[in-house]
């Protein structure tokens, strides 16, 4: 077999263009007032929550350990990211930087002292303990003007510098969904799958399975906590109810419905979830919003009844994770053994 | 030269003697079969070998380096790789990445590589293919290389452990029940795939059977187990006449004519 041509050519240009085209067709549309500030923001939502569906993604629909706790860790990097912004920050680039940085490695930090006991542990103890994280978290915010002022507590956070726009949070999800890909098409990620498959397979072919089970859970709480630390920038007012119980649950609706290992399913599950919540309050109307809850929790219970795979099943847009060139069609015939057996 | 050397081995869940006192002795190049009724324990003596179980006493030294209390990976990694009686395959990998799951200890490249896709990432992905092809190719699953694994028939998902398996660089091969749920014609293909792997990758192969008929082909030698011990050992035409394992395998007071 020739050397050097199992890998298809990376498609990176052809992908760049086109999120190039889809962000220049956005900001002719903003142009043209076709969409309105409201929708603005619904849209950077949207990226934002990309950001940490695949964060959620790698963990548990990679990787398959199950965290209930994920908006805890988006929390995390909200509010550290919030935290350094507004008391020395003040609107300064290197300090914003700075902050996003301080809020991806904090919620990297948790993730591991959490994961690194618990993950050498088979089973969905993960589930339990990062569900105690998330309630732990919750209070952790709601109190947390009694040791830190700035960051306000029950009443909620204000005074955060909005430095960040819809181009930035674009860059950003761009970033982010290339790196989350170039990991899940490496080994990491094929170990990753492996021990989301068999877990006793794995260890027995050589992979150490805490590390990469720790690797996955950190890298994916390090990706929320990146998009938390955005959106402490382009939201002014940070509660701690964005960072609760539900919140995780909608992270983990987004990979359950988008279907386990498809990069593809999390983000067009993303976008199309905050879009459909947001889409739901108009047509519902002021007196009937809360019924969002009940039509979200019946497209679940649906969706799993008719596709427990998930949307996508664990299949990928060709084009963003590419397969493996072909085999040089018909090599020797039947192989280099011929007793190898086989049809 | 010693390849696996294991003495005095024991292992007991809470009160029961699962292996007791067992004792075996493989040389490089040996193809040595391990047989037993169902519960003698030889599932059990594979786990302690590859420490999916702590030993309760005893030594297993591998190429003279003693290997007691190596988690599997580390087992794995020391060159000795193992099938699974009731398989164990990714199921929603495919063929091509179940085998290049099985390099990922021999990946030469880290995840900061990875990340950045630098060339070191292009030239190990390559060469990972290329080996896992090549692997498939010497099995026969060439043609099914992009199919999902759990969508193989038996056969061939026994195979693909086995490539999986050699995936690892083994030079100790264990096989637990690899021919279970064959039928004949599909055993005597077994039989020369295990000799064709054991000469073209220069391996140690200890296996666990029941069928006879494809032990006594393969096998140079045989340890039989019951309860735990071995209660004998020795090149196949001894141990089917040995009253001992007659007595293991159908009772007591049967006489074979």
């Amino acid at each position: 077999m020739n050397k050097g041509f199992h890998l298809k050519r990376n498609e990176t240009i052809t992908l760049i263009a086109l999120a190039l085209v889809v962000f220049l067709a956005i900001r002719a549309a903003v142009g043209a007032n076709m969409i309105n500030d409201y929708w603005q923001r619904v849209l950077d939502q949207a990226l934002i929550t990309t950001m940490g569906a695949l964060g959620l993604s790698l963990i548990y629909g990679f990787c398959g350990q199950f965290s209930l706790g994920h908006a805890a860790f988006y929390g995390i990097g909200a509010y550290t990211a919030a935290y350094i912004s507004k008391v020395y920050g003040q609107g300064s680039i290197p300090f914003f930087i700075i902050a996003v940085v301080a809020g991806t490695l904090m919620a990297a930090l948790m993730a591991y002292l959490i994961g690194r006991p618990i993950l050498r542990l088979r089973s969905d103890y993960l589930g339990i303990a990062t569900l105690g994280f998330g309630i732990i978290m919750r209070v952790g915010f709601e109190n947390s003007d009694k040791v830190l002022k700035p960051l306000g507590g029950a009443t909620g956070m204000t005074g955060v510098p909005q430095l960040m726009s819809f181009t930035w949070i674009f860059v950003f999800t761009v970033i982010t969904i290339f790196l989350v890909r170039n990991f899940v098409t490496s080994t990491f990620g094929r170990a990753c799958v492996a021990i989301r498959e068999d877990e006793i397979a794995a260890d027995a072919m050589g992979i150490n399975t805490t590390k990469v089970k720790t690797m996955a859970f950190v890298l994916g709480c390090a990706v929320v906590g990146f998009a938390g630390a955005l959106y402490a920038h382009r939201y002014p007012y940070l509660h701690p109810s964005n960072f609760d119980f539900l919140k995780s649950f909608d992270f983990l609706l987004i990979v359950v419905l988008g279907g386990l290992g498809s990069m593809t399913g999390t983000i067009i599950t993303a976008v199309s979830w905050v879009f459909l919540l947001e889409g739901l309050r108009v047509v519902l109307g002021q007196t009937f919003v809360d019924f969002r809850g009940v039509i979200y929790a019946l497209i679940l219970i649906i969706s799993i009844i008719l596709r427990p795979q998930g949307i996508f099943g664990g299949r990928e847009w060709k084009m963003l994770v590419p397969a493996v060139r072909p085999a040089r069609a018909p090599l020797k015939e039947g192989g280099t053994h011929v007793h190898a057996g086989g049809k | 030269m010693s390849m696996l050397v294991v003495s005095n081995l024991n292992k007991n869940f809470g009160g029961l003697k699962a292996v007791a006192n067992f004792d075996i002795h493989l040389d490089k190049g040996e193809v040595v079969g391990l047989i037993g009724p169902n519960g003698a324990g030889k599932t059990t003596v594979f786990n302690l070998i590859t420490g999916m179980f702590p030993i309760s006493s005893g030594s297993i030294q591998f190429m003279g380096e003693s290997i007691v209390g190596l988690p599997p990976f580390m087992v794995c990694s020391k060159g000795i790789a193992r099938t699974f009686q009731n398989i164990r395959l990714f199921k929603q990998h495919t063929v091509l990445d179940n085998v290049r799951s099985a390099m990922h200890f021999r990946a030469g490249y880290t995840l900061l590589d990875a990340t950045l896709r630098t060339p070191k990432y292009r030239a190990e992905e390559e060469r990972i293919i290329e080996h896992s092809r090549e692997l498939l190719q010497t099995l026969n699953l060439i043609n099914r290389e992009s199919d999902l694994a759990a969508n193989l028939s038996y056969g061939d998902q026994r195979r693909l452990e086995i490539a999986r398996a050699l995936a690892t660089q083994p030079k100790l091969l264990l096989l637990d029940e690899p021919a279970a749920g064959m039928n004949p014609n599909e055993v005597a293909r077994l039989v020369d795939l295990i000799k064709f792997v054991k000469s073209h990758f220069d391996l140690t192969v200890l296996l666990i059977e029941h069928q006879m008929g494809f032990v006594m082909n393969l096998c140079e030698r045989l340890v039989v187990m019951d309860f735990g011990q071995v209660i004998a050992k020795g090149d196949p035409a001894e141990v089917r006449n040995d009253p001992k394992v007659l007595e293991a395998y159908l009772g007591k007071g049967v006489t074979v004519a």
